[in-house]
């Protein structure tokens, strides 16, 4: 009986050992995408009031779904903490992380990750009451600053402080929604994350003029996608499903106009490349001859994602910014698809 | 048997396997297991250090004060949970009928709930609850220091008035490693004396009533050889109390207790109470009546009977389940990380593992550090449970 039972376990061992297949194979047997977010930061990744996710983060991993599957909703959320992110998505927990995580070099190439390219341009900046009568970061001598543990910012923050010769007494957080009780509560003076965090978190406060973000941006955050080293095919679709969503912003193509663009070739030869009315692009990396056209009819371009989720209009109220197009005078720029 | 060596042989098998597959894969992966990283900048700041720490100091150092601050979260615990404990276990067993089921809720509530959400609990609660710093601020404030203006409650943590020293000693470096106050030194040496001091007199007492039947008065000579001369000592040295001011944001000066050491210590130590009372309470029971009775018709009070028969004899059930609620304190201590208390699962098991990535060695370590913990409090509890226990010839 008990040797029976180690065979058994030694078999389970051993089939569970075997890793590395092709991750999009996976994916398609499995009929759906996994994909790891933030626990709960508005506007980039939140369950809404029925339950279903909505943000910036988690449209990317639509639109991933969508290009493989032909439907934005055959993916799977998984929240994640900051702390954990990376093992679980070592650990194949899910296929591809999108939760506002900085590309930095030891996450790089110590942590064995493939950042697949930058879908927001972020800088770490201060949160604090308005009535402190605090004006800039470098009058913060002293104070209590909330901070998530386990993230960049942490380090940017002690580096500021020590830089700028003042003191300060950090409140470790394990994620954002404590930050906010403690923040709000006044367990500290500041709060501080990505400007995009700290924009997101002032949107949920009761009232909005209560809270200043500081003029101070003292780290470069560049937030995008990632997936684990070991599979290129799959580092490239998710690669170019981000470069495709700029490419159709740049383009002029819309969720409203794409089904109309792709009935007919364009004059356009990147057009035409894209939506699969021209050449065999789309087999080149392992996806449906058609999948430009039912993500960016289902999700949008990057333009759209980011109005819908965090632009001008919502609560979270960003502007472009850097975060415009290269030819407005913004970073976000893709390589042609040809 | 021979079934037996076989299941054994297969496991250690099992065992080896595993290892040695975790390592090949790490080195597949180009992760070979290593230790190098503890020498590098940490590149973090921790708010309740004992020892010096700055974020240019190492992984190393950054462990040792998460371990400092493991210790005192458990040395704290254990105080407090033992305390409160044999008092609740006592009174559950009092005659007083409101006095005992006042004691049964403590018990059943405390120890029914997950001792996390007691954690989580007890944070919110200090957090909400208590006066903002800016409260204390203006010439008409909301609200003010206790106690002689030398007590901060805030909802950031409490200040206590800080013992400085006018014409100090100074610090003493142990091998280049951390810095100890010969102040405290001088006092805990002296104190220590007059402890052993007191307890001969006790024995020369004993002695002297062992053989004439008279015992001499000696309690003022005893509490006499403690209190003075440490009192003796803080004079010379200068002692003074630092009290805390608010300065900019915060309160400066004084001992800052951070309000999540009070809310894990609150939980951990009314948690742990709760199951060391229902110890204390079956130690007890299980004296048998009959010594009460014995002791009562000696002649001896109800308080001699529990002090001299009851406790002694009780102690021996209760001190081998009291080591397990001691390790179950300590290591229940690694949730300090929900309410952001800096002890060792925090630093070395929390922002160094994910700073650095090396989840298998910091874990592991992380896992011999309280394994080191543990067995330390275990051997002294033993030790302790070897004085104690009926001595059989």
């Amino acid at each position: 009986m008990k040797i029976r039972f180690l065979i058994a376990a030694i078999a389970a061992v051993f089939v569970t050992g075997s890793a590395y297949s092709a991750t999009l194979d996976d994916v398609m047997a499995r009929g759906n995408l996994e994909c790891g977010v933030s626990t709960g930061l508005v506007g980039f990744a939140s369950p809404d009031a029925e339950g279903e996710w909505e943000g910036f983060d988690v449209d990317y991993c639509r639109a991933l779904a969508a290009a493989i599957f032909g439907d934005s909703n055959a993916v799977e959320f998984t929240p994640v903490s900051t702390k954990n992110r990376f093992t679980a998505l070592a650990a194949g927990e899910f296929d591809i992380l999108a939760r506002n995580t900085t590309w930095t070099f030891s996450r790089d190439t110590d942590l064995k990750q493939t950042f697949l390219g930058i879908n927001f341009y972020d800088g770490q900046g201060f949160m604090v009451r308005a009535d402190l009568g605090v004006s800039s970061a470098s009058e913060l001598d002293g104070a209590s600053v909330c901070i998530q543990t386990g993230t960049t910012t942490e380090l940017n923050l002690a580096d500021f402080f020590r830089v700028n010769g003042m003191s300060y007494e950090p409140v470790p957080i394990e994620d954002n929604a404590e930050a906010k009780e403690q923040f709000f509560a006044q367990a500290c003076d500041a709060y501080t994350t990505d400007r995009s965090g700290l924009a997101s978190t002032r949107a949920a406060a009761e009232n909005l003029d209560d809270y200043v973000v500081l003029p101070e941006v003292v780290s470069k955050e560049p937030l995008g996608p990632l997936v684990r080293h070991g599979d290129d095919q799959w580092a490239d679709i998710g690669r170019w499903v981000l470069n495709a969503l700029i490419i159709a912003e740049e383009k002029g193509l819309t969720s409203a106009n794409v089904r109309e663009m792709a009935s007919a070739p364009t004059n356009d030869p990147e057009i035409n490349r894209l939506l699969g009315t021209e050449g065999t692009y789309a087999d080149m990396v392992g996806l449906p001859n058609d999948w430009a056209v039912h993500m960016i009819e289902q999700v949008g371009n990057y333009g759209e994602i980011f109005e819908r989720n965090i632009g001008v209009n919502t609560p979270i109220g960003l502007t472009r910014g850097v975060n415009d197009l290269w030819t407005n005078g913004g970073l976000i720029y893709a390589p042609p698809y040809r | 048997m021979t079934i037996q060596i076989v299941a054994l042989a297969g496991f250690m098998l099992l065992i080896s396997w595993l290892i040695s597959n975790t390592i090949q894969n790490l080195e597949t992966l180009g992760k070979g297991v290593e230790l190098w990283f503890l020498f590098e900048p940490s590149s973090y700041d921790i708010n309740q250090k004992l020892i010096d720490y700055s974020s240019r100091s190492t992984h190393l150092r950054a462990a040792f004060v998460g371990l400092i601050n493991t210790l005192i979260i458990a040395v704290l615990g254990c105080v407090t949970a033992t305390v409160m404990g044999i008092a609740i276990g006592i009174l559950r067993l009092s005659n007083n009928w409101i006095v005992a089921k006042i004691m049964t809720c403590w018990v059943e509530i405390f120890r029914n709930v997950p001792v996390l959400l007691w954690i989580v609990f007890t944070m919110a609660v200090l957090i909400e609850s208590l006066p903002r710093p800016a409260t204390f601020r203006g010439d008409n404030p909301e609200s003010s220091l206790l106690f002689w203006d030398s007590v901060a409650v805030t909802n950031r943590g409490t200040y206590l008035p800080e013992p400085l020293f006018g014409n100090g000693l100074g610090d003493i470096g142990i091998f280049g490693i951390f810095e100890i106050s010969l102040d405290l030194v001088a006092f805990l040496t002296v104190l220590f004396a007059g402890i052993f001091v007191s307890n001969m007199i006790k024995k020369r007492a004993d002695k002297k009533q062992q053989a004439t039947g008279h015992r001499p008065l000696v309690w003022p000579y005893r509490i006499a050889v403690v209190v003075i001369p440490p009192i003796i000592l803080l004079y010379i040295l200068g002692f003074y109390l630092g009290k805390p001011e608010l300065k900019g944001f915060n309160f400066q000066g004084g001992v800052y207790l951070r309000n999540s050491l009070i809310a894990l210590w609150i939980a951990l130590s009314f948690y742990t109470s709760a199951f060391i009372a229902e110890i204390v309470r079956a130690g007890i029971l299980a004296v048998s009546k009959g010594q009460t009775e014995a002791a009562y018709s000696l002649g001896l009070r109800p308080g001699l009977t529990m002090n001299l028969i009851i406790l002694p004899q009780a102690l021996r059930v209760i001190i081998p389940p009291l080591i397990s609620q001691f390790l179950n304190l300590t290591k229940n201590s690694s949730l300090a990380i929900s309410v952001g208390y800096m002890d060792i699962t925090g630093t070395l098991g929390g922002i160094t593992l994910n700073q650095t990535g090396r989840e298998l060695e910091s874990i592991l370590l992380l896992m011999l550090v309280f394994l080191g913990i543990s067995l330390g409090i275990s051997a002294v509890m033993n030790w302790y449970n070897s004085t104690v226990k009926i001595k059989e010839r």
